[in-house]
C-alpha cells in the first residue's frame, strides 16, 4: 500500500528538515519527501494541512508487564496505548515477573513482541540476575539475543563494584546501560518527595539527594571508564546540573525525563491520590522548571514516559501501600505540547527530536527519521486538536494516570508503522 | 455557625470558625459529662464503629465512651490482627462494616491519608482518630479545649510544642488548630526531629528547650517513640532527658502558671519528670477528661451534618 501525506509541516530533526511538504510511503518505506509529489496510482492520500508530520515516536522507557502481569498490560494493549500516543517504537523494561535476565528470555520475548505488539517493541535485559544487584547477567548474550539495553530499572544498581563491572561489560558488548538512579539508603521507605508537602501530609519523604548522589556516581564511573551510561527518569534540578556539566566535559552520558516530572509538582499529592505516586516522585516547582530547561538546552536527550501500568487493586489502597508508577504513553505528546511548546519552553523541531530522533539514536534503532528509504514509521499530529482524557478512553489496560480528566491539546491523528496505517482520524484502526 | 461536614479528617481543612464551633459545642457536652448521669439520648439508634488498625487504649476508650454517652451503639474493632492479614483492602473492610448500617466510622490507621481515602469511599461519617504522622484532629481539639478552659482563650497565647515533631500527628494538628485560632506556636526539638519544611507552617523553631519554655503560656510535650522512629535519631534516652526533658528545675525559668500538657502515653523520666507530670502545672488528666466531651461534640456534629444531607 502507498500513502501520500500531503501538505503537512514535515519535521525531520535528523536531517534538519522543517518545511511544508508531501511525504510518500511505499512498501513499508519512506519513498519520497518533497514539494508537490504527484500521487502515484493507487496511493491513498492523507490530507495533513495544518498538521505536523513527524517520524514515529520512540519511547525508550515503558513497562508492558509481560511476562507476569498481563492482567494490567499486555503487549497488545500496551502497543495500542503507544499507537494512540503517536509512538511506533518502545523499549520494554525488564522488571517483569520473572525478570528478563537471560538471552533465552530476551529472545522469547522479542519473538512474542513481534507477534503481539502493534508497534516495534524492543527488549531490554536486566543488569543483574533477578535484578537482585548481586551477580551480572550474560550481557553479551543479551545483546546477541537482540536486547537494546541492560537495566535493573525499578531498582538502582546500588553496589559500586557491580555497577562498575556492569558498565565495563556493557560498554565492551556495545549495549547501553540504563540506570535508575536512587540510593535506597537515602530514600528508604519514602513514598513521595521529601518536602513541606510530605511533612504536611505526614508521609515519608524521598530526598532528591537519593537521586542526584547516584547520578553523580554514574557520571564519575562513566568518566573513569569512558563508557556510555543513560540516566532514566531525571526528576530534580541537581541531576540536571550534574548531567549538563558532565556533558560539557565530554562524559558519555545521556538522559531522559518523563512528562509528569516536567508538569506536576508534589502539590499534586495533596489528596493522597495514588495516581500521583511514582518513583522518582513528583518534585518541587524549581525541579519542574529545571527539567524543562534541561530538555530545551540539550542536557536531557529524550522524553520517555516510564509508562507503568498498575491495576486498581494495586492503586486503590492507602498511599503508603500503593504501587509506584503511572501510565503515560497516551498523554506524553499532549502534555509535551501543552507544557513545552505552547508555553514557549522549546520549539516544534526540538520536541520532535526529543520524542523521536534522539531516543532512536541513543538506542541505535532504524527509526526517528523521515529520510528516503527509512522504515515508514510516521506520526501525523494535530497540534490544536483537543480531547477530554477520561478513564473510559484509555487504551491501556490500566487507568493509573494523573492526567485523567485533563483537557489535552495536541493529538496523534495518523500513525503509520512500517507503512501500515494503524491510527486514522485519531482513532485506532 | 452551620456545621456541614460529615467527616473530620484534619484541622488543616477547617476554618477558625469551624474549630470555634466544635469547642463551643464541646462546652455543652462537657457539662453533661460532669453530671452524675452522664448520658444523653441525642444519637440514640445511631451506630458507631471504632476501626483501630493501630493499637490504642486511651483514644479508643475515649471515643467509645463519647459515643456511648450520646446513646450510640458502639462496636470497637482492633483490626491489626483480623481481616487485613487475610488480604482484604482497607476500603473493603470499611465498606463491609458500613454495609451493616453503621453511621460513623472512627478510624485510626498507620498510613497517612487512610481516613481521607475512606471518607471518599463510604457514605458514613469518617472521623480521623490518628493517621500515620499526618493528623490527630480530636487530640488537637482537646488540647485547645483544655487551654481555652485554663487560660480563657487561644488567641495571642504562646504555646510551645516540644519533642518529636517529625513523627507526630499530634504536633501537626496542634500547629494547624492553634495557628488558625491566633496562637503563637513554637516548635522545639533536636534538629533530626524537625521535619523538612516546618518553617512554612508559620511557627517559630528552636532547638533550645529553655528558649521554648521562656515566656510560654503553655507547653505541649510529645511522646518520644524510641521503639520506633527515634531509634536512629537520638543517642540515648538519658541524653534526650538531659537536653529536652521537662523538669521542675527547667520550669523555674518559666511563667509560674505555665500549663503543661502531654497527649500520652507518657514516658516518665524521658519526656518529663514525675514531679512535673504530677505537679500543679500539669493538666494531663484534664486533657483526658476533656477528650471525651470533645469527641462527643465531633461525633454529634458530623452525624447531624450527614443526617441533614441524606
Amino acid at each position: 500500500m502507498k500513502y501520500l501525506i500531503k501538505n503537512g509541516r514535515c519535521i525531520d530533526p535528523a536531517n534538519k528538515f522543517d518545511a511544508v511538504a508531501d511525504l510518500l510511503l511505499s512498501d513499508g518505506k519512506i519513498e519520497n519527501i518533497g514539494k508537490k509529489i504527484p500521487s502515484p496510482k493507487g496511493a491513498q492520500t492523507v490530507d495533513a494541512q495544518g498538521m505536523i508530520v513527524a517520524p514515529g515516536f520512540v519511547d525508550m522507557h515503558v513497562h508492558l508487564r509481560t511476562p507476569g502481569r498481563e492482567d494490567v498490560e499486555t503487549l497488545e494493549s500496551g502497543s495500542r496505548a503507544a499507537l494512540k500516543g503517536g509512538y511506533t517504537s518502545v523499549l520494554m523494561m525488564p522488571n517483569t515477573d520473572p525478570a528478563v535476565d537471560t538471552p533465552e528470555m530476551a529472545c522469547g520475548l522479542k519473538e512474542q513482541a513481534h507477534k503481539e505488539s502493534a508497534v516495534h517493541a524492543y527488549v531490554s535485559g536486566a543488569v543483574t540476575k533477578g535484578r537482585q544487584g548481586a551477580q551480572l547477567t550474560d550481557i553479551a548474550g543479551l545483546k546477541a539475543a537482540g536486547a537494546l539495553a541492560v537495566t535493573d530499572d525499578g531498582c538502582c544498581v546500588a553496589d559500586d563494584g557491580i555497577f562498575r563491572k556492569a558498565l565495563r561489560e556493557s560498554a565492551r558488548a556495545g549495549l547501553l546501560l540504563i540506570d535508575h538512579c536512587e540510593d535506597a539508603k537515602i530514600s528508604g521507605k519514602g513514598v513521595m518527595n521529601e518536602s513541606f508537602m510530605s511533612t504536611k501530609l505526614g508521609m515519608r519523604g524521598m530526598p532528591r539527594q537519593a537521586e542526584y548522589d547516584m547520578v553523580r556516581r554514574d557520571i564519575e564511573y562513566a568518566r573513569g571508564l569512558d563508557a556510555p551510561v543513560h540516566i532514566a527518569h531525571v526528576s530534580c534540578k541537581e541531576s540536571c546540573d550534574l548531567i549538563r556539566k558532565a556533558k560539557k566535559a565530554g562524559v558519555r552520558v545521556t538522559a531522559e525525563a518523563a512528562p509528569h516530572h516536567f508538569t506536576l509538582t508534589d502539590e499534586a499529592c495533596a489528596n493522597y491520590d495514588t495516581r500521583t505516586k511514582m518513583n522518582p516522585p513528583l518534585r518541587a516547582d524549581y525541579d519542574v522548571k529545571a527539567v524543562k530547561e534541561a530538555l530545551a538546552d540539550g542536557t536531557l536527550d529524550a522524553i520517555a514516559t516510564d509508562h507503568a501500568p498498575h491495576g486498581l487493586h494495586d492503586k486503590y489502597v492507602e498511599f503508603d501501600a500503593a504501587s509506584f508508577g503511572v501510565i503515560g504513553l497516551e498523554t506524553a505528546l499532549s502534555i509535551s505540547v501543552m507544557e513545552l511548546v505552547n508555553k514557549g519552553v522549546l520549539d516544534w523541531p526540538r520536541l520532535i527530536e526529543l520524542l523521536s530522533s534522539a531516543p532512536a539514536k541513543i538506542l541505535g534503532i532504524p527509526a526517528g527519521t523521515l529520510s528516503k528509504g527509512a522504515p515508514a514509521d510516521v506520526t501525523v499530529l494535530d497540534p490544536k486538536a483537543e480531547l477530554m482524557y477520561t478513564a473510559e478512553n484509555v487504551a491501556s489496560r490500566s487507568k493509573n494516570s494523573p492526567f485523567i480528566d485533563w483537557k489535552l491539546t495536541g493529538l496523534a491523528m495518523e500513525v503509520f508503522v512500517s507503512g501500515k496505517r494503524l491510527v486514522s482520524g485519531g482513532q485506532l484502526v | 455557625m452551620n456545621w456541614n461536614r460529615k467527616d473530620l479528617i484534619g484541622l488543616e481543612y477547617l476554618s477558625a470558625a469551624e474549630i470555634e464551633h466544635i469547642l463551643a459545642t464541646t462546652d455543652s457536652f462537657k457539662q453533661v459529662t460532669t453530671r452524675s448521669i452522664k448520658k444523653v439520648p441525642t444519637l440514640r439508634g445511631k451506630t458507631v464503629a471504632n476501626l483501630f488498625f493501630e493499637p490504642s487504649t486511651r483514644t479508643s476508650a475515649s471515643f467509645e465512651l463519647a459515643a456511648k454517652r450520646l446513646s450510640c451503639d458502639v462496636l470497637t474493632l482492633n483490626i491489626a490482627t483480623s481481616s487485613v492479614k487475610k488480604g482484604e483492602t482497607l476500603v473493603d473492610t470499611a465498606r463491609n462494616i458500613e454495609a451493616m448500617e453503621v453511621d460513623t466510622l472512627i478510624v485510626r490507621h498507620g498510613a497517612a491519608g487512610a481516613p481521607a481515602m475512606l471518607s471518599r469511599a463510604v457514605k458514613a461519617c469518617v472521623i480521623n482518630a490518628g493517621d500515620g504522622w499526618h493528623e490527630h484532629p480530636t487530640q488537637g481539639l482537646l488540647d485547645m479545649y483544655t487551654l481555652r478552659s485554663r487560660l480563657g482563650g487561644i488567641k495571642g497565647l504562646r504555646v510551645s510544642i516540644i519533642g518529636d515533631i517529625a513523627h507526630s500527628r499530634v504536633a501537626r494538628s496542634n500547629i494547624w488548630g492553634l495557628t488558625k485560632l491566633g496562637a503563637q506556636v513554637t516548635v522545639c526539638a533536636p534538629p533530626v526531629l524537625l521535619p523538612v519544611g516546618i518553617e512554612k507552617f508559620g511557627v517559630k523553631i528552636t532547638t533550645d528547650l529553655d528558649e521554648a519554655i521562656a515566656g510560654a503560656d503553655a507547653i505541649n510535650v510529645l511522646r518520644m517513640q524510641f521503639e520506633r522512629d527515634c531509634a536512629q535519631a537520638f543517642p540515648s534516652r538519658t541524653e534526650y532527658f538531659r537536653k529536652y526533658g521537662i523538669t521542675q528545675e527547667r520550669l523555674q525559668k518559666a511563667k509560674h502558671d505555665i500549663v503543661v500538657m502531654h497527649p500520652g502515653p507518657m514516658n516518665r523520666g524521658i519526656e518529663m519528670s514525675s514531679e512535673v507530670a504530677d505537679g500543679p502545672n500539669s493538666v494531663i488528666l484534664e486533657q483526658v477528661t476533656n477528650g471525651v466531651a470533645v469527641r462527643m461534640a465531633v461525633i454529634y456534629l458530623t452525624a447531624t451534618a450527614r443526617e441533614a444531607s441524606l
